[in-house]
């Protein structure tokens, strides 16, 4: 299978690389058809082999590990991947953080005269006020129709979000707990931590799923409703994904785990999957206090 | 070590067919189709230049209709940024990093070819465009709404050609700071490294940083336009100009993402050509540091008359002028590694110091821009045009020629055509500065950039302009000779040290190398490191 060249690992040439782009190919193209009102079918052809592909290569993967192929030169190359992947996934989150203090600091306060740019309040908005959380949009001053939607409530951070937030730092907890018992070799409590941050997750999602049901049919709180819903909604939302992917990246590893995989010492995708996980609760502590709370 | 490497040769076995390219785990053959792809792109995004020259000869409309001629800068644009130049780039790193640090091949092989076969999808997905109701994208490559969002159903496929660039991007990135940071041959210490691997490290921070943010952006786009959000909408307390800050946070980064690397060949190039080791090694590696650095905090200097608070204008000029001391550096360490050099020049060494001259001249017309005051007259005229295209063409482009002709014999293993590469080379110098050393005139003079008619009085400039268009593009045709001609074996046979005064790794193994680069880690000592 491999192709061993002293000290190095250089893997055979693999199939995936170019399915997986295909495969990206697919789902861009059916997306855009997708938007432009066309069939969805292809989109779903395309997510089908984005899995396909997934599930391939990483089968590769884990049959490598496992035929004990990764030397620890392999294993540091993980990590860094690994490492600036996450910091690549930071800036992403960091160009919407962006959006909603710029949104915060500039763009509402101006529409509603502040600073330089009391022009476009002046001649256009002049009722509009800045008032954070904005449940108004500065069209829905004027008698003319507004493109968006009046909020009527949003959501305090103290109810769900403050629920949800100690919810995802315990489940940091547990996979902590997971990682001691894996170090200690002691299986059966690994197996139960790794249960418990995979159902923490799973009730994460749920109680965001029950959050957005109630924004939408009670508070009119939605992706429509002007600044307010678009940083809301694209913040919390991306970062829901990204609990998602997480979570199942957990019960995979978990799954993994009871198939006996992994030692003490030697666990490489345990921890990278830890990382990732990590990562999405603090970008969730820079939502509670950002988004919900401030 | 030549033991390793003719023992290396006897085991040689390269996967053959289509398949060798399709799924290859090699750093050289993803290099060698990274380089392909990035020429062919060249010639695509060509062939748009030579369009809008062609309707640019007079004033009035005679070819192609204004929307056309829109697409045609746009995507012109696109193309040679994401199709040409960062794909000559991570080819180059491709090839020569392994080679450098005495590694046998890139820390994630099959990632890497992923970086590369995304590329001929994302650009079939971006150029289908054309071929959709509302035609291709022609709001300008910097995509600014609200115009952008004027775009047909070709839309969502421009936004995700740049999400499938992003994903590419990152993976390559990632890929060589593993390489680099892992797979170092024992005694090739951070300082001893050479400085193309320096630039590219750098590089690749900038991307793994910018790309992401570039993502957010375009996808701000798409729900603004699909989804009813309000991130670019006054009306819905957003703000158009955001989109320009966001955007502008990647695009200056971007900027050095594409210069950096070539900066690295020409540092490599020049010492072997001067007989002499680089001049400040340690302040090199520093003013590339410090101006990857700085490139976070002058992205505003692309929008200086979009109605900036006054603190923010002049915090961005200031921040943009002091860019210009680590690039100060740099050039004064080039001049001064030729300082009483014993000097021969070669292709590769003319087209190192044809960067030296032009870059510096676009980098003097871009410390001219970055006066906040003086922008507002230069400000989307055709001297931003020749500003970015002395930087672009004969300081980016020059030095990634620079790379290939140095590299040429030690990937082919025989030696280009001299005569046919110095041709190459004044036929493109003189008919650069033709092409592009009149833009400053007719934009100070006030013509505007992207408009397919002009004012009279600007004519006679123009023609010529496009007569050094023209001759630019076909001078072109002459690297693909002597790419041919290298490929098929055609020539001398190269040495393994090829140049008398190539220092380094990649000069000791065999021309052409062996498959997978260095089986067995060389040690290296000071002798053996950079030249």
């Amino acid at each position: 299978m491999s192709d061993s060249h002293g000290a190095y690992y250089i893997p055979e040439p693999s199939r995936w690389p170019v399915v997986g782009s295909m495969a990206l190919f697919t789902t861009f193209v059916g997306a855009g058809l997708f938007l432009n009102g066309v069939t969805p079918v292809v989109l779903y052809l395309g997510l089908a082999a984005v899995i396909y592909m997934f599930y391939g290569w990483f089968s590769d993967v884990i049959k490598e590990s496992m035929g004990g192929n990764y030397n620890h030169q392999v294993d540091i190359s993980f990590r860094w991947g690994m490492s600036w992947f996450i910091f690549s996934e930071v800036m992403f989150f960091a160009a919407f953080f962006g959006a909603l203090f710029y949104a915060r600091v500039y763009s509402v306060p101006w529409l509603a005269g502040e600073g330089a740019k009391f022009a476009t309040h002046e001649f256009l908005w002049p009722d509009f006020q800045n008032v954070w959380p904005l449940i108004t949009t500065p069209d829905m001053t004027t008698a003319l129709t507004s493109h968006f939607t009046l909020i009527k409530e949003v959501i305090p951070a103290w109810g769900i979000p403050a629920i949800n937030t100690a919810i995802l730092l315990a489940s940091g907890g547990t996979i902590t707990f997971a990682h001691w018992a894996l170090k200690k070799n002691n299986r059966k409590a690994l197996v139960l931590w790794m249960a418990a941050t995979v159902i923490l997750g799973a009730i994460f999602l749920f109680l965001q799923a029950e959050e957005y049901i109630h924004a939408y049919h009670e508070l009119d709180l939605k992706l429509t409703s002007g600044i307010y819903g678009s940083t809301f909604f694209m913040l919390t939302g991306f970062h829901g994904f990204h609990v998602f992917m997480g979570a199942t990246m957990i019960l995979i590893i978990t799954l993994r785990c009871l198939k006996g995989h992994f030692t003490a010492e030697d666990h490489f995708a345990f921890e990278g999957v830890a990382w990732y996980w990590h990562f999405v609760d603090v970008v969730w502590l820079g939502l509670f206090i950002f988004v919900y709370w401030i | 070590m030549s033991e390793a490497v003719a023992h290396d040769d006897h085991h040689d076995h390269k996967p053959t067919g289509i398949g060798r390219w399709l799924f290859s785990t090699n750093h050289k053959d993803i290099g060698t189709m990274y380089l392909v792809f990035s020429l062919i792109m060249f010639f695509v995004g060509g062939a748009m230049a030579m369009v809008i020259r062609a309707e640019l000869f007079q004033p009035g409309l005679q070819f192609v209709d204004p929307q056309f001629f829109n697409s045609m800068t746009t995507v012109h644009a696109l193309v040679m940024i994401f199709g040409a130049l960062m794909p000559a780039g991570v080819g180059l790193a491709n090839w020569m990093i392994p080679m450098m640090i005495g590694a046998p091949d890139m820390a994630m092989p099959r990632m890497n070819n992923m970086s590369f076969w995304i590329l001929p999808f994302a650009f079939t997905l971006l150029l289908l465009t054309f071929f959709m109701p509302g035609g291709a994208p022609a709001g300008g490559w910097t995509m600014y709404p609200p115009l952008v969002l004027q775009l047909g159903d070709g839309f969502p496929f421009l936004i995700f050609a740049v999400h499938f660039l992003g994903v590419s991007s990152i993976m390559g990135a990632i890929n060589i700071i593993a390489t680099v940071f892992n797979m170092r041959a024992p005694g090739m210490t951070f300082m001893r490294l050479p400085l193309f691997v320096w630039t590219w490290i750098i590089t690749a921070f900038l991307l793994i940083a910018s790309m992401p943010v570039l993502a957010g952006a375009v996808t701000m786009l798409l729900t603004d336009k699909y989804f009813g959000t309000a991130f670019f909408n006054a009306a819905g307390g957003g703000d158009p100009v955001l989109f320009q800050h966001i955007f502008w946070f990647f695009g200056h980064p971007e900027v050095y993402i594409l210069v950096l690397p070539s900066f690295g060949i020409i540092s490599q190039v020049i010492p072997t050509f001067s007989r002499k080791p680089l001049f400040g090694y340690a302040s090199m590696v520093y003013a590339t540091a410090s101006i990857a650095f700085l490139s976070f905090f002058v992205w505003a200097h692309h929008m200086f008359t979009v109605g900036m608070p006054l603190t923010g204008e002049l915090f961005f000029m200031y921040a943009t002028m002091s860019i210009a001391v680590p690039t100060g550096v740099k050039i004064f360490n080039w001049m001064a590694t030729m300082w009483k050099g014993s000097m021969t020049f070669e292709t590769p060494m003319l087209f190192s110091i044809g960067v030296l001259f032009m870059f510096s001249i676009g980098g003097f017309s871009g410390l001219m821009m970055g006066i906040t005051p003086v922008d507002f007259q230069y400000h989307d005229t055709y001297f931003i045009v020749a500003h970015f295209h002395y930087v672009i063409v004969p300081g980016i482009i020059y030095g990634v020629f620079a790379g290939v002709y140095y590299w040429l014999p030690k990937w082919t293993g025989v030696m280009y055509d001299e005569k046919l590469g110095k041709l190459h080379f004044w036929l493109s110098t003189i008919s650069v500065n033709v092409l592009f050393f009149p833009m400053h005139f007719i934009g100070l003079a006030g013509m505007p950039r992207r408009i397919p008619d002009y004012n009279t009085i600007f004519t006679g400039w123009n023609q010529i302009i496009s007569i050094g268009g023209f001759a630019f593009g076909l001078s072109q045709l002459i690297l693909v000779w002597v790419v041919i001609k290298c490929a098929r074996g055609q020539g001398e046979k190269a040495t393994d040290q090829v140049w008398e005064s190539a220092h380094g790794l990649e000069w000791t193994l065999s021309s052409p190398p062996p498959f997978h680069s260095f089986t067995t880690p060389p040690q290296v000592t000071d002798a053996t490191a950079h030249s």
